[in-house]
């Protein structure tokens, strides 16, 4: 790669880049959408040590421990992951770093993939710690860059924030070559690096002193920019903006206003708000989700125009900024274009079926939550992954969810109310409802195993389903400590599930592995771990379809219905299979789409279903 | 309002979650770059793509800010599948190009039997649509022996749009996908643009008078 060729780049691509250009040592991060192709681009680069870390907790202070050593270091992960990793994250503010610490928070307006719409812009504010944002690819490598000379320069780790639209849209970027950046000599010093009470008492004054620097240098670094408008004299509108925002406002507004782009975020430069301000009538403040400009300009008591006008929720667009700002859009374009978000396809026609996301066909999942819907009378309490869409139609398992983990811990707090409300009740035909809690390996390693341990520890009577498909799956994936590969595809320990649970002190008689695509295994193992009087786990250990050996293995094998026998029972829709409809009042499985996960073929009491066949070579019907 | 001088051009992709929109996306988006242009690309990762709908979005011009369209500024609407072509419909100009892939995914509330496929869509589109294009990709695919391929089909329609048969296509194709297929994709390729220029864009007269 050179500087001269520009190349189309998603965000992540160039945030990867741009940690590369930069010399970072060390890179850490956990999959989460839609920051997950940074570290997968990271890991492209043999230069950075680079990992997926079991969560984000893990991969932050990974990150924050090399960049303590006198690294340069890289955290990344999505903003929920970011909650999981708020606690090192304050205090890596107090302490600082001896090399540079960097950490990329993606966050999604609009929900694509995620379970709530957190603004974690201010979490720089809230951690005291300087707030870059990028508006698109080669930004994101410059600010990337950018943020480890500041954090160097500063004693800060840097929060670089991004959005999915940032992070997923490729744009041309122009790269450079990587800086050969040495290991920073550590130095002991307990006062500065090591926080008990009386050392934080006498490092919180040095954190306000260093933010207040901040707040100087933000009034002149060149990551703020203004943009003129074409016509200066014109320009009675100005805008603050920054990422994503900037793009949609400059497409509404293009060089008719005046704008001031806050590629560095926090600290607020304020001068320059003020100056700014000043220079224009009106005053509109343009971003996603929280009014977190505007409040700063508010708190200035600068006059302007934000929140009043532009809505909270979901994702801007060029037309949802026209609806706030542009009367005469308003009046004529509004109702018929009713301003949809750019999450898009949620307006056009309302009278067509949806196309919710669903298991896809052979997904090991699929013979769990059939056999879970002989229990529905039970509450199941599911995580984060692809088995979330088994609590959709037509499969409906699942009661409750709250994030990465909960499954076992809230489903466990759930059966203690359970039993509260059984020992009050007191009554002989309170029914014996369990809580099924529902895991997959990826994220039984990244924050179920402790939740696991509360509930032996507690003895808890409920089930808790381990679904192991090999692999970091929803994410489009990722290895993990149960894969038994590195980011980069290198062997690595395998960590076994069974014998991990199995140590912890789970007994035999309350520990199952079962084969998922077995529905009958399935089944049994459930009735006996629901009928133990205590905690029982039960691992379903099958690959998941997408793994191209899988997908290989079966491209030309398919199970078919035997349309005389099928009696319509729909007993196989109800899988919830994608391959499998009803046409002319019976059941018909797509050759292509299917699979041959056999799952059908087990629920099917008149046995109209048959296979799995293979599909002769020579099929072409040219 | 907007920039002096700028005008963008948008593809938006339509499909189901593992149709290949998104690498279709980027083989458009690498193909303009290469005709030098500004491009924004912008596609959606994670929940959605376990067939679920989906669309990518390809934006270029001397200058692209914004990488998603607002309702009515899409010049040619790919759909990679009929329903998803009447759910994006909106998007698209009312002098852009409709393309349309001849084939139906039912979704889930369809085959659980809590919605109907809806089935005069075509011909619906057909009369509102200014000009539209359908072909049978899948079945073309088919005949070739790889499924997979559809989407290079579906590129190699789009590709006859005006402004977009001088991008270096075939060097873009053989560059993105992976060696072993690059024949086949530049097969399917061609069998989509010699389609459309057989067929031509059918223009709705009643609509739009052209």
């Amino acid at each position: 790669m050179n500087d001269n060729q520009p190349i189309l780049m998603t965000g992540n691509e160039a945030i990867a880049r741009g940690v590369y250009e930069a010399g970072c040592h060390v890179s850490s991060a956990y999959p989460g959408t839609p920051s997950t192709e940074i570290q997968e681009n990271i890991g492209t680069y043999p230069e950075i040590y680079a990992e997926w870390a079991p969560n984000e907790k893990v991969a932050l202070e990974v990150a924050a421990g090399a960049a303590m050593g006198g690294a340069r270091a890289f955290a990344s992960m999505k903003h929920v992951g970011l909650n999981v990793a708020a606690d090192p994250l304050f205090t890596v503010a107090y302490t600082g770093v001896t090399g540079a610490l960097v950490i990329n928070t993606s966050d999604e307006p609009g929900m694509h993939s995620s379970q709530n719409e957190q603004d974690n812009r201010r979490y720089a504010e809230h951690a005291k710690i300087p707030l870059l944002v990028p508006s698109d690819s080669q930004e994101c490598l410059d600010y990337t860059k950018a943020a480890f000379i500041i954090s160097e320069e500063f004693d800060t780790p840097v929060l670089l924030r991004t959005t999915t639209r940032v992070c997923h849209s490729k744009s041309l970027v122009h790269t450079g070559s990587r800086a050969q950046i040495p290991i920073a000599p550590y130095v002991k010093n307990i006062r500065k690096n090591l926080m008990i009470p009386s050392h934080a008492r006498l490092k919180h004054p040095e954190v306000e002193e260093r933010l207040r620097k901040l707040s100087v240098y933000a009034e002149s670094t060149p990551l703020n920019r203004i943009i003129p408008s074409r016509n200066p004299e014109e320009a009675s509108i100005g805008i603050i903006t920054g990422g994503i925002s900037y793009q949609y406002a400059r497409e509404v507004f293009g060089d008719s206003v005046r704008y001031l782009v806050l590629g560095f975020m926090f600290p607020f430069p304020e001068n320059l708000i003020q100056k700014f301000a000043d220079s224009v009538d009106q005053l509109f403040i343009i971003e996603e989700n929280e009014p977190f400009i505007e409040n700063a300009c508010k708190r200035l008591g600068i006059a302007c125009l934000g929140k009043e006008v532009l809505p909270l929720c979901d994702e801007l667009s060029p037309d949802r900024i026209r609806a706030a700002f542009l009367p005469e859009f308003k009046d004529s374009e509004a109702d018929e274009a009713k301003i949809p978000s750019a999450s898009s396809n949620r307006i056009i026609d309302k009278n067509i079926p949806q196309r919710p996301p669903a298991l896809c066909p052979g997904c090991p999942h699929r013979g769990v939550f059939t056999a879970l819907a002989r229990y529905r009378k039970h509450v199941i309490s599911t995580d984060i992954g692809c088995y979330t869409l088994g609590a959709l139609p037509p499969l409906d398992a699942g009661d409750f969810l709250f994030c990465m983990g909960s499954s076992i811990s809230s489903g466990m707090g759930f059966a203690k109310a359970f039993q509260a409300a059984a020992a009050s009740e007191k009554s002989a035909e309170s029914p014996q409802r369990k809580v099924i809690a529902v895991i997959g390996d990826s994220t039984f390693f990244h924050s179920g195993i402790t939740g696991l341990i509360n509930v032996l520890y507690s003895r808890t009577p409920m089930v808790i389903l381990i679904l192991d498909n090999r692999i970091t799956a929803m994410t489009g994936h990722q290895h993990n400590p149960g894969t038994g590969k590195t980011l980069q595809g290198a062997d690595a320990p395998e960590i076994d599930l069974y014998n991990l649970v199995s140590a912890l002190g789970f007994a035999q008689e309350q520990l199952f592995q079962v084969n998922p695509h077995d529905l009958e295994a399935v089944r049994n193992s459930l009735k006996e771990a629901m009928d133990y009087s205590g905690p029982a786990v039960i691992i379903t250990k099958a690959p998941c379809a997408l793994l191209p050996e899988v997908k290989n293995s079966v491209k030309e094998t398919f199970y078919q219905v035997d349309r005389d026998i099928c009696i319509t029972c729909k007993a196989c829709i109800r899988t919830g299979c994608p391959a499998i409809r009803i046409t002319g009042g019976k059941s018909l499985i797509d050759p292509d789409m299917c699979a041959a996960c056999g799952v059908c073929m087990q629920v099917c009491k008149p046995g109209a279903i048959t296979g799995p066949f293979t599909r002769a070579k020579e099929k072409a019907h040219v | 309002m907007s920039d002096t001088a700028v005008i963008t051009t948008r593809i938006m992709l339509a499909g189901v979650g593992g149709q290949g929109t998104i690498l279709a996306a980027k083989i458009i988006s690498e193909a303009a770059a290469a005709a030098g242009l500004d491009v924004k690309m912008s596609e959606i990762h994670g929940m959605s793509q376990r067939g679920g709908s989906v669309v990518s979005h390809v934006a270029f011009g001397s200058q692209v800010f914004s990488p998603l369209p607002d309702l009515k500024t899409v010049d040619c609407l790919v759909a990679f599948e009929k329903l998803e072509a009447i759910r994006q419909y909106g998007y698209l100009k009312q002098e852009g190009l409709l393309i349309v892939n001849d084939l139906e995914i039912a979704p889930m509330p369809v085959l659980s039997g809590f919605a109907d496929y809806p089935q005069d869509g075509l011909k619906q589109l057909k009369e509102t649509a200014g000009r539209i294009l359908v072909l049978d990709a899948a079945g073309e695919a088919r005949n070739i022996g790889m499924l997979q391929v559809q989407n290079l089909i579906l590129i190699g329609a789009l590709s006859t749009f005006p402004g977009l048969e001088t991008f270096p296509w075939e060097e873009t194709i053989k560059k993105t996908v992976r060696t072993q297929f690059a024949e086949i994709n530049l097969k399917a390729f061609q069998i989509g643009k010699d389609l459309a220029a057989e067929t031509g864009h059918e223009v709705n007269r009643n609509q739009h008078g052209f």
